[in-house]
């Protein structure tokens, strides 16, 4: 690995944590908190009991880089034509906006699972919602630590 | 901007009822409107909305993106190949524009 040294490296890292600041002071006026989500998700499934199980949620605990962080995820199901998994959302409780991704499953699909690449503004929990085709609503949530530019945070 | 290049990977070929793993990748800035530009006016908001994947004209996949999701998104999934038949990935961008991917596989 080449080493950047002195004012290149100085410059690099400010350049690094300039593109992070501008995602981070957006403004602030309906930045998302874990009642927006709960809202969100009560738009979606109304009165429905959230249960929790079935959902493996693979996030890293800490991100180094918020713009990219990787997120995977697993619904146990036998994906069949009785019993599927109809649609899994993700929410993050501390960017701008409480919504990150929804999917969308067939019981063609030989499993509910898929990976994205998100961007998360702050240290928060990310929110995962499952729909199953009987009407069933699981859920799953997980910390991922964000540092930026290495500085903490 | 340079107009997006999707790129997927995935076997060609497969035996019946296979599962298979698809990784597809997309050039595109993603710009949240989040972001203001050097004059301190907001950058307006242009993202990838949804992705969708079919099999010989079936619906298998189907993912809505927000301003969450990366540049360059990166989309995994799984799907079973019961047949020889043509994958068709699409991307709806925010201005309507469609960017397409077609994939032939082949059981034997």
């Amino acid at each position: 690995m080449t080493l950047i040294t002195g004012a290149s490296r100085r410059a690099f890292l400010a350049s690094a944590g300039g593109g992070l600041a501008l995602l981070t002071l957006a403004p602030a006026i309906a930045w998302a908190d874990a009642k927006m989500v709960a809202d969100e998700i009560a738009k979606l499934f109304g009165g429905k009991t959230l249960k929790e199980g079935r959902i493996k949620l693979d996030l890293p605990s800490i991100a180094e880089n918020g713009l990219v962080v990787p997120l995977s995820f697993e619904v146990e199901s036998p994906m069949t034509e009785a019993d599927y998994v109809k649609s899994v959302h993700f929410f993050a409780e501390g960017n701008p906006s409480p919504l990150i991704a929804s999917f969308t499953f067939t019981p063609l699909a030989p499993k509910a699972a898929a990976s994205i690449r998100i961007r998360l503004a702050q240290t928060q929990n990310i929110v995962a919602v499952a729909e199953m085709s009987n009407g069933d609503v699981y859920t799953a949530k997980k910390e991922v630590k964000v540092t930026i530019g290495g500085c903490g945070g | 901007m340079a107009t997006p290049t999707p790129r997927v990977r995935m076997p060609s070929t497969a035996k019946a009822g296979d599962v298979i793993e698809v990784k597809t990748l997309i050039s595109h800035e993603m710009e949240s409107g989040q972001r203001k530009d050097a004059s301190g006016k907001a950058i307006p908001r242009k993202i990838i909305k949804q992705f969708v994947a079919t099999f010989n004209g079936k619906e298998l996949f189907r993912a809505d993106w927000h301003p969450a999701i990366s540049a360059n998104p990166y989309q995994s999934f799984f799907v079973r190949v019961p047949e020889s038949g043509t994958f068709v990935f699409q991307w709806i961008d925010d201005d309507g524009s469609v960017y397409k991917s077609e994939h032939k596989i082949t059981v034997g």
